[in-house]
């Protein structure tokens, strides 16, 4: 009976497919989330039975779910099972489910790699085009890299069906895994040509996505695809093809020219519209790429232009809107021919379609002249009284303000105009962009000296007629242009024709019911306008009645701000109310107070650029990073507290250009400091002072009479009264200009006055000397926002820095080295971008280029003499000088052209006496500086005499210590293990100390990194590199406090002790007396030993003398090679053969030329320098063997012939291996 | 590059969701639901492209849409796609499943999603156009049907 009932169940869940599924869900609309909570439960039972036919179907169940939003990661396991059915049914469920669920972080994806391969090399092609499919979904840079080679060999399928998926896949894997485009990519390009259109086509998809990111990669390609463009008749490749034309053209002008003909042809001939579209755009893209010298350049945008006006004018709504997003593109470089057809743009500001609508209006922006800004936005604003939604409006309404203000308002001729705009934008019902509108009122009154008379008028009527606008009061409603009204009477207040009226406006009752923060500058404003009104009364003794008033006025009102429940206004109503109060007791005694009242809003405030801030260059010496006084322990949350504090300061400054700054401070101390201010402005020659001149400018400015402030309008019922209408400075423009037309001569003095000016005004004027005949209504000063002296005009790189495409910038027009025909296999994932390893190891090859590394040096070599003869002591120019650190010098990818050339390395000692020692041993011993050889060969000795014989002595002492380690750590006992004990000649002293940097005080040694592997460290942890370092005290004071921090990279980061910052510094342990040099050590957790590493770092210290202290800091570079990853570990021959035999190594060469040294020289330096292990050696034929610290085995068998070494090496990490290589070549490259 | 592909009816239901970028599951329910938002406000004479604004990989990336009957078909695509070749692409797709379906309609979508997946991964591949040739398309899914004919029978 029990089985029976399992037995019926199971029967049932079996019965519910995926159509079930569905129905249940429709039949259970009121509980369909429980009702599949119930399905989901059931699914999990499925799966746990055995039938695999059961559990595909429960897993095609999920993938529906899935759609529904529900999280099925949970069943990735069970997916795999299906995916690993050998039915094709059940795989394809399978594949799938994952293509629709797994990620990268799926950690299940690993088990599938060897069921992908079975499945991709599988005899049934819908099996392997499955397993395409669905990897092309879920591919990790781990799939991507075990499983690329497979999917190359599937390039060359038999079956089309086959290719065309194996080439498309190509691209997710290139992107996952960039080492393997160039090994692939000839192969790629074969397919360019296959047969089969639809691999053609997938072809050219992968490379115009490719080329699209880094298109200078693929010019070579263009023939190839101009032949393709020129004989397919697929519409789809052409497409895909003319497409990358445009991304190409730009970089190689010539390839446009080609481009003209054929692509006019097609435009012709073809009856596709898309087609035709790319054509244009690519027609554009060769036109503004070739900015002049075409014959029949102009012919051509006349085509281009004429279609595209073929295409605005269909009725198809879909050729509009690329009509206009492809004009669009041709307004940018040639606006002229585009402005033409502004009655079309114009008319489809009318469209009912949205899209095309903002489309018009993107080409109004860049379409607005002097000449038509009035009109555009005349339209503009007829648009926006018609406006449906929302929505549009605000869009429209943003858009005019874009286009008024757009390049510092250059098109801007008279901004009366504008101020009368923006005043009637403030009619907008329902808009969010009141803050916008508020800023810009706020922008040209700070800005536009000469228009703030009229400014003021009209902020005032604003003021007077609030109650229209307050019936929004929401966040960013329209309510906000009071703020700036507010601000502007205030602020400006001098302007104002009836300050008392405005006063009163600004105390009405039903101000209280503003947002706070209006309120406050509601409150702080009246107080402004209080002063003046008390300046322009007082002395006349029939107004101190007036006076007298007013401050009643206020006290009357001012408590039902001292009442609000925003502490702002609170705050600063009790405040003023105070003060008034005050006011009036020395009022009745007949005490004069306005100059004092005045006083407390004296200054000028200046607009200050939006990144001002962010610009003021940090000042030389300034480390904002290193403490003032040393921290008291256990000081973390105050530190936490006083960065905040000081990120807030940042945010404030940065807004402070559209919000006028009012910091809580009290009356008197902003006072004090608008008097200091303007002292300090006083005595500053570069500020911008408020220049009577222009207020003159304006008074004589033709068309002012014009402008009666008094006797606008009333008459126009809808709007708000005493407001000005835009429409009426429209025609007295246009009365102007043509009056300017005929006065010709009187604009050719002004423009001679405002050269006169220009050094005041910067920016902002360039606009009344530009390409259009028409001189602003007034001189317009617009104050240019105020930079920081020697503000850096770098602005943010916005390039993406996780940009995968990124990795996939190669070269692939080198031809590939044997050693890259194959995919090479990579074993640790780098967590940087990665360089290819196959670009490294090509320059193994590459004969050195002696030249090009002497000719640099000799250039150095000679500048520093220059300096020197200037400065002899320069303390900078000696940390320069003596920055590097010889042998060690790390091989760079990026650098390798120079890495070829090798760098005169000889000793002191050898220069000085040249013939005294064996030139290989001195060679030998190139542990030296760079520098300090070309000192030694200096022809000039006399110049430098006494710099150089200083340097001399710490030579001296150097070699000393470089010898002392020879014998402490070097040759000694390394020798007798690598067999060169029974050597006849003794091995030349060799040593890992290198110079890191040194100044006047102190000297750093660097100790070639001497590895420790953390024996307890995993290797997902990361193993540790120990840099031993020795400080040395050069001159004749203390030095103590040494600090020693390394500027972490993602790859290395200095072990710091617990509780430490990331960006803290390590207390060297010891302090140095005059002379004495100590060692320290600092340990290093390395991720990636796969590249070389440079690290920035700084030392500070104190230096001691008797009577004071200094503190000082010594840059340096510690360069992590390669080489210091290895670790010399024994091998014995015979595990040795059986791991070369294992076939996991992936090998790589290398041939040295002209080496002229012993055989047991060459080994014990790379056993020496490069920590390797002679494994075996006969004769002239030695292996060795190392190994990495985080396990990568490498194998090398060094050869010598005829002053010809060659190296084969071995490693299961070729990344690593060539770098080593290129390093054991510079070693050598250095003798 | 296509970005993502949706099939939803007049209501906002999804009838199929192809994402070629992985989103968590609520992200991709958001995703749908704000494209419903954006494509189903429009008239019907209106142009068929849309600024996707936020929704996919920023201000790079189109809507593309069509709207049959009951459905809307949209396409989320970057720049390097053609915008008519897309439209082109879309009806190919519907011309397809009803050949594949005979006279498609909502209900076939909303029974046989797995069998659309099948169709559309004929047509789309990890976000590139694979074939567009409507009788190529028919071939490989009608071979593949016949291949789990086969199985069942065994």
């Amino acid at each position: 009976m029990a089985l029976k009932i399992v037995k019926g169940s199971i029967d049932r869940m079996f019965d519910k497919n995926l159509q079930d599924l569905v129905r249940g869900i429709r039949n259970h609309k009121e509980d369909e989330a429980k009702y599949i909570s119930t399905c989901i439960d059931e699914i999990k039972q499925e799966l746990k039975q055995d039938n695999i036919a059961v559990k595909a179907n429960a897993v095609c169940k999920l993938t529906y779910l899935q759609m529904l939003g529900y999280d099925v990661s949970w069943a990735a396991f069970n997916i795999v099972e299906v995916m690993s059915s050998s039915k094709f049914t059940y795989k394809r469920i399978g594949y799938l489910a994952a293509s629709q669920c797994f990620h990268e972080s799926t950690d299940v994806i690993m088990l599938t790699t060897n069921q992908i391969r079975k499945d991709l090399s599988s005899p049934n092609q819908y099996d392997t085009g499955v397993a395409l499919t669905g990897l092309s979904c879920f591919v990790t840079p781990d799939l991507a890299r075990d499983l690329a080679n497979d999917i190359m060999t599937l390039m060359s399928h038999t079956k089309p069906y086959i290719r065309k998926k194996a080439v498309l896949i190509m691209y997710k894997v290139f992107l996952k895994y960039p080492e393997s485009l160039r090994p692939a990519f000839p192969r790629l390009k074969e397919k360019l040509e296959d047969p089969d259109p639809g691999v053609q086509s997938a072809a050219v998809n992968v490379i115009c996505e490719l080329a699209r990111r880094n298109p200078k990669n693929y010019l070579s390609l263009a023939p190839l695809f101009f032949k393709l463009m020129t004989s397919s008749t697929n519409n789809w490749v052409l497409i895909k093809i003319i497409k990358l034309f445009g991304a190409l053209t730009p970089l190689e002008p010539r390839l446009g020219k080609k481009l003209i003909e054929p692509l006019t042809n097609l435009i012709h001939s073809t009856s596709a519209m898309s087609l035709l579209y790319e054509c244009v755009n690519t027609v554009i893209a060769v036109l503004i790429s070739l900015s002049s010298g075409m014959p029949n350049h102009s012919a051509s945008i006349q085509l281009c232009v004429q279609k595209l006006r073929i295409l605005i004018e269909d009725s198809d709504q879909n050729l509009k809107y690329l009509g206009l997003l492809a004009m669009s593109k041709i307004l940018k470089t040639h606006p002229k021919s585009v402005q033409s057809h502004k009655d079309l743009i114009l008319q489809c500001l009318d469209d009912k379609d949205e899209s095309i609508r903002l489309r018009a209006l993107d080409l109004l922006y860049g379409m607005v002249s002097k000449k038509n800004l009035m009109e555009i936005v005349k339209k503009l604003m007829l648009h926006v009284d018609k406006a449906e939604g929302t929505t549009y409006r605000d869009e429209l309404l943003t858009k005019i303000i874009d286009i008024c203000s757009q390049s510092n308002y250059q098109y801007i001729t008279n901004f009366e105009w504008y101020i009368s705009i923006l005043v009637e934008l403030t009619r907008l019902e329902g808009t969010r962009h009141g803050h916008l509108i508020a800023s810009q009122m706020l922008d040209v009154a700070i800005r536009v000296k000469a228009i703030r008379a009229f400014a003021v008028a009209q902020m005032a009527t604003l003021l007077d007629n609030a109650h229209l606008l307050t019936g929004n009061t929401q966040r960013n409603g329209i309510c906000e242009v009071l703020y700036a009204a507010a601000w502007i009477c205030g602020e400006f207040s001098e302007h104002l024709e009836e300050p008392m009226v405005t006063l009163e406006a600004m105390l009405r009752p039903k101000v209280a019911t503003l947002p706070g923060h209006i309120q406050a500058v509601y409150v702080q404003n009246a107080a402004k306008l209080f002063a003046t009104v008390l300046r322009g009364h007082e002395g006349v003794p029939a107004d101190s009645m007036v006076a007298q008033e007013t401050s009643q006025l206020l006290i009357d009102r001012l408590p039902l701000f001292v009442q609000s429940s925003n502490l702002e206004v609170q705050e600063r109503a009790s405040c003023i109310l105070q003060l008034v109060k005050y006011i009036q007791k020395l009022q009745q005694k007949d005490v004069e107070v306005a100059e004092e009242v005045t006083a407390l809003f004296a200054g000028e405030l200046n607009p200050v650029a939006p990144k001002a801030q962010k610009k003021v260059p940090v000042p030389e010496g300034l480390d904002l990073d290193v403490w003032i006084n040393e921290p008291p322990s256990g000081s973390e949350s105050e530190d936490e507290g006083r960065k905040s504090k000081g990120k807030a300061v940042f945010a404030k400054e940065e807004s402070r250009h559209t919000k006028p700054r009012y910091t809580e401070v009290d009356e008197k101390e902003l006072a004090k400091r608008r008097e200091v201010r303007k002292a300090e402005q006083a005595n500053n020659p570069f500020y911008i002072k408020a220049s009577p001149s222009s207020q003159k400018v304006y008074q004589d400015g033709v068309g002012v009479e014009h402008i009666p402030v008094v006797q606008i309008d009333l008459s126009v019922p809808l709007k708000v009264p005493g407001m000005p209408m835009s429409d009426q400075y429209v025609k007295l423009e246009e009365e102007r200009r043509e009056r300017n037309k005929a006065d010709k001569k009187k604009k050719k003095d002004k423009k001679k006055r405002e050269k006169g000016e220009k050094g005041r005004r910067r920016r902002g004027d360039s606009g009344p000397e530009s390409e259009e005949d028409i001189t602003p209504a007034h001189m317009v000063d617009i104050v240019t926002e105020e930079m920081p002296e020697n503000a850096l005009p770098s602005d943010d790189d916005d390039k993406d820095p996780n940009d995968p495409h990124k990795a996939l910038n190669i070269d692939l027009d080198k031809p590939l080295a044997d050693s890259e025909k194959k995919l090479p296999v990579r074993s640790h994932r780098p967590d940087e971008v990665l360089k290819s390893p196959m670009e490294d190891r090509q320059v193994v090859e590459v004969v050195p280029e002696p030249k090009k590394k002497t000719g640099k040096e000799k250039k150095e070599k000679k500048d520093r003499k220059k300096s020197k003869e200037k400065k002899k002591k320069h303390k900078q120019e000696e940390e320069e000088d003596l920055m590097g650190a010889g042998s060690e010098e790390p091989v760079q990818p990026e650098e390798t052209k120079e890495v070829a050339a090798p760098p005169p390395a000889s000793t002191p000692e050898a220069a000085a006496a040249p013939a005294s020692t064996p030139r290989t041993a001195s060679g030998m011993a190139a542990v030296a500086p760079d520098s300090e050889p070309e000192e030694a060969k200096d022809t000039e000795p006399e110049e430098t005499k006494s710099s150089t014989h200083k340097k001399k002595k710490q030579k001296k002492e150097k070699k000393k210590k470089k010898h002392h380690h020879n014998h402490s750590d070097g040759a000694g006992d390394e020798s007798v293990q690598n067999g060169t004990v029974e050597e006849e000649e003794p091995l030349p002293p060799m040593s890992n100390y290198a110079l890191l940097a040194e100044n006047s005080y102190i000297k750093m040694m660097k100790q070639d990194a001497d590895k420790v592997c953390d024996i307890q460290g995993n290797l997902q942890d990361g193993s540790q590199v120990v840099v031993s370092v020795i400080f040395e005290n050069k001159c004749d004071s203390f030095i103590k406090s040494m600090e020693f921090n390394v500027l972490d990279s993602l790859n290395s980061k200095l072990q710091r002790p617990d509780g430490a910052g990331p960006h803290d510094g390590l207390i060297v342990p010891f302090q140095l007396p005059p002379g004495i040099s100590n060692e320290a050590r600092f340990i290093f957790s390395v991720q990636n030993i796969v590249m070389p590493q440079k690290l920035k770092g700084t030392l500070t210290f104190i230096v001691k003398t008797d009577d004071s202290s200094t503190h000082e800091k010594l840059d340096f570079k510690l360069h992590f090679t390669c080489t210091s990853y290895l670790i010399t570990t024994p091998c014995y021959s015979d595990a040795y053969s059986k791991l070369l035999e294992s076939g996991d190594l992936k090998g790589c060469s290398l041939k040295l030329e002209g080496v002229n040294q012993p055989f047991h020289h060459l080994l014990a330096r790379i056993c020496f320098h490069h920590h390797f292990s002679v494994v075996e050696r006969i004769d002239s034929c030695a292996s060795m063997y190392s190994r990495s610290i985080q396990g990568h085995h490498m194998c090398l068998l060094v050869k010598t012939a005829d002053q010809t070494v060659s190296i084969d090496a071995k490693c299961d990490e070729p990344g690593l291996l060539g770098n080593v290589l290129d390093e054991i070549k510079l070693t050598f490259s250095q003798c | 590059m296509i970005k993502a592909i949706l099939i939803f009816n007049n209501h906002g239901k999804p009838r199929l969701s192809k994402f070629y970028e992985h989103y968590s599951e609520d992200t991709e329910q958001q995703i749908i639901r704000e494209t419903f938002h954006l494509v189903s406000k429009r008239d019907e004479n209106v142009c068929n492209f849309l600024e996707g604004g936020m929704l996919i990989g920023g201000s790079e990336n189109k809507l593309i849409y069509r709207h049959y009957a009951t459905l809307y078909f949209v396409f989320c695509v970057d720049s390097s796609e053609s915008e008519l070749g897309i439209l082109d692409l879309i009806q190919v797709f519907v011309e397809t499943l009803d050949k594949c379906f005979e006279n498609v309609c909502e209900l076939d979508l909303i029974f046989h999603v797995d069998k659309v997946h099948n169709i559309l991964a004929e047509m789309v591949m990890g976000g590139m156009v694979l074939e567009t040739n409507m009788n190529e398309i028919i071939t490989q899914v009608d071979a593949q049907n016949k291949m789990e004919k086969s199985e069942v029978r065994l």
